[in-house]
């Protein structure tokens, strides 16, 4: 008996249906006739939509030359947006000042990376964001040693940041405490929390900023004015402060009763085992959402327009109805809608990172 | 035993000293309330006094004298103040609902083509997305309303849609159902097989608890639906007209016409929550396991009932309570109306304010229309988030 042993025949290859780009094809873009008719839907409207917009935003857009060469072409008028940079920053900063705003955004940025990389403890945080908002106001307002400069004066992406950088700044902390009111053993503390919280979320923004520039004046001693920045700016503080109030309640609401037990068994006081126990993970879990707030409020504040300000939006939109440009409405709003993007979005993406690393934990 | 006593004493008197410490906080604050309200309250009538600004609400009643161009309601700027609020408020409403609508469309469709499996249409809807979100509301209505608008032909060159559907700078134009004598029977006919259709519907229900036995209840309803009332219309000898808006002079006259501003605003804020809301179903389909789906398909349901009876309920739960905010949200974007000139409730006050200066009063009128709308929202949604919670057996 000769020795038999089986010798397998080689694997033959897969169908060439089976693999590589074929496969990846049919899986993700023509798995059935309806996934097919909406790829080539989609192919269709892509090719429909490129060669305008290519040809409009770059082809045959002007990059410079004055209004009469961008009235002569077809495509967007970016040299407008060249030639109103100045105006689209700072509004209407004395252009020979403008070095305050730019170490103000410089101070903003440092202050801004500092805090992301997470390599200076909170206590230090807390301080440089308390500073920021201190040196900034003093570098926009003047005094102390500076050029004064009104806040009429104040506008554009400048006015924009400053006004939701203040206040997400300052509502962080009030919103916190209104958070531990609401939850507050004390009953009339709560009941004035509930109301504050709830009354500020039922109605608009718009509203509120009406309150603030037209109520304020009314509530205030007679004689005593505020600039309409400042009403505002006091309307946004509030406004966010309720809706931070809320965030950080979610968080409060998800730290295990245990860690409260825990804390009183030690022998905290209830103020310590709130400030030292309690607040740091109900923080530690809701720092996502909290980013989800900043980005709101930076689109929000767009709607000082309203009330009259000439914030990144109202400047752009003042800027298209100026005579010597008159009618780029499209280039200025296109402008400002990019910047607030690559702002919002890139917050967004932080605030997603955040998520991951809590995930992670 | 003695330390027992001792504890029992240490512990009265701790609470007891709680119960004063509570006491006193809260009546620090609540003096700390009144005297605050009584000082606003003191500046406040300085300050109106010196104005010379009157108070209360007997100004509803004058006369209001300016005009609006977008009225549910017959107005003319001879109506009181009252009557223009009224008109403000359901010009908010009636936007608010249309935006839910058209912006829960659009959040579905987004939110499940995101997770469709066809890698184009998802990347599609998610630059939509990412688009929408990230930019103010109210630089997406100002671009609607002041670039693609404005820029479309003027009435004599406007695009004619589908006949007698024009659109133009001008607005939208419709023509108009005008409905004649018999009508009334067609709509009887529909009210008839609503009815029809919620009993059919509870007869299947209990048909199938009985037997087991599924009827196809979308199927008869649909039928039932469209059918009577087009049998009906044929029947009572199609009365029905229709009112086309036709060009004379320099406008159209006749038919159904959304002015820009309306149009500016819906679709504004339709398209930027809708963004939202599809993220929310997104997140809410994502959200079902694999294991459900994947066992629905082992009992042998049909695809369609997968996704009706396990995938959607269980995302709904998911879907629901953040959708809520977002409808709530959507109210009270339609404020924004402001900033291009469409007379909601908002707008119409701010002119009152401008006229009057009884700021006060308006200010409390748009609380109280907001507050009540929000409720509203949330009662509604609340019920239907109940329906589709997890029932704890």
């Amino acid at each position: 008996m000769a020795n038999l042993v089986f010798i397998p025949a080689p694997d033959l290859p897969p169908p060439p249906g089976q693999v590589g780009i074929i496969r990846w094809l049919k899986l993700n873009f023509f798995k059935d006739t309806f996934s097919s008719v909406l790829t080539l839907l989609g192919l269709y409207f892509i090719f429909w939509i490129t060669g305008p917009l290519l040809s409009w935003f770059i082809l045959d857009a002007v990059y410079a030359g004055d209004s009469a060469a961008c009235n002569a072409a077809e495509g967007a008028c970016w040299s407008f947006i060249r030639a109103q940079i100045k105006l689209f920053l700072f509004g209407l900063f004395p252009r020979d000042l403008l070095w305050r705003p730019i170490l103000a955004a410089a101070l903003l940025a440092i202050t801004f990376a500092l805090t992301a990389t997470r390599i200076i403890p909170v206590l230090a945080m807390v301080l440089c964001w308390t500073a920021l908002v201190l040196i900034s106001y003093w570098l926009f307002a003047g005094g102390f040693g500076l050029q004064s400069v009104p806040t009429t004066k104040w506008g554009g992406l400048m006015l924009t940041l400053m006004l939701s950088v203040i206040g997400i700044v300052t509502s962080i902390p009030l919103g916190i405490l209104l958070a531990l009111g609401r939850r507050s053993k004390i009953g009339l503390i709560s009941f004035l929390s509930v109301v504050f919280i709830e009354s500020i979320r039922g109605i608009p923004l718009v509203t509120i900023l009406f309150m603030a520039t037209i109520l304020l004046p009314l509530f205030m001693a007679q004689g005593a004015d505020l600039s309409t920045v400042f009403r505002v700016q006091i309307g946004i503080i509030l406004f966010s402060t309720a809706y931070i109030a809320e965030v950080v309640r979610g968080g409060l609401q998800g730290i295990d009763s245990g860690q409260q037990e825990a804390a009183d068994a030690l022998g905290l006081s209830g103020w310590k085992s709130t400030a030292l126990i309690i607040l740091p993970q109900a923080l530690a879990n809701v720092l996502s959402p909290l980013i989800g707030r900043c980005i709101a409020l930076l689109k929000d504040t767009a709607l000082v327009i309203v009330v009259g300000l000439l914030d990144f939006l109202g400047i752009a939109k003042a800027a298209a109805q100026s005579a010597l440009w008159l009618g780029f409405e499209a280039e200025a709003f296109i402008f400002c809608a990019a910047i607030y993007w690559v702002l919002c979005f890139g917050l967004s993406r932080y605030g997603r990172s955040l998520e991951q690393i809590g995930a992670a934990k | 035993m003695q330390l027992l006593e001792k504890i029992k004493f240490l512990n009265h008197r701790s609470l007891l000293r709680g119960r004063v410490y509570s006491f006193v906080i809260q009546f620090l604050f609540m003096a700390l309330v009144v005297w605050a309200v009584y000082a606003l309250m003191i500046s406040t009538q300085a300050n109106l006094e010196a104005r010379g600004v009157d108070s209360g609400f007997d100004f509803l009643d004058q006369r209001a004298g300016f005009p609006i161009s977008v009225s549910l309601i017959e107005y003319t700027p001879d109506d009181s103040y009252g009557r223009a609020f009224l008109v403000g408020a359901l010009n908010t409403i009636y936007t608010a609902i249309i935006c839910i609508i058209l912006a829960t469309i659009i959040g579905v469709m987004m939110g499940v083509a995101q997770v469709s499996g066809n890698m184009l249409v998802a990347k599609l809807a998610e630059i939509y997305v990412e688009i929408m979100r990230n930019i103010p509301v109210l630089l997406t209505l100002l671009f609607i309303y002041g670039v693609v608008l404005a820029r479309l032909p003027g009435v004599r060159n406007a695009i004619e849609l589908f006949p007698g559907g024009y659109l133009s700078q001008r607005g939208i134009y419709f023509p108009q159902p005008v409905p004649l004598s018999g009508f009334g029977f067609v709509i009887a006919s529909l009210i008839a097989a609503i009815i029809l259709s919620i009993f059919f519907q509870r007869w299947a229900r209990k048909k199938q608890r009985a037997t087991g036995y599924d009827s196809p209840v979308i199927r008869v309803n649909l039928a039932l639906l469209i059918g009577l009332p087009t049998v009906a219309y044929l029947i009572a000898g199609q009365p029905l007209d229709w009112d086309v808006p036709t060009l004379q002079g320099f406008n159209f006259q006749g038919g159904l016409t959304l002015k820009p501003e309306f149009v500016a605003l819906v679709v504004g804020l339709s398209l930027y929550r809708g963004a939202f809301i599809a993220e929310n179903v997104r997140a809410g389909i994502m959200a079902v396991s694999k294991g459900q789906i994947e066992a629905a398909h082992a009992l042998g349901l049909e695809p369609g009932k997968v996704i009706s009876r396990v995938t959607l309920p269980q995302a709904l739960r998911v879907i629901i309570p953040a959708t809520t905010n977002d409808y709530a949200s959507l109210v009270k974007d339609s404020s924004l109306a402001i900033a291009i000139g469409f007379a909601d409730i908002v707008s119409v006050g701010g002119t009152m304010i401008g006229q009057n200066g009884q700021a006060l009063e308006v200010i409390a009128i748009w609380m109280a229309v907001y507050l009540t709308i929000n409720l509203i929202v949330s009662v509604a949604m609340n019920a239907a988030n109940r329906k589709y919670q997890i029932v704890e057996r």
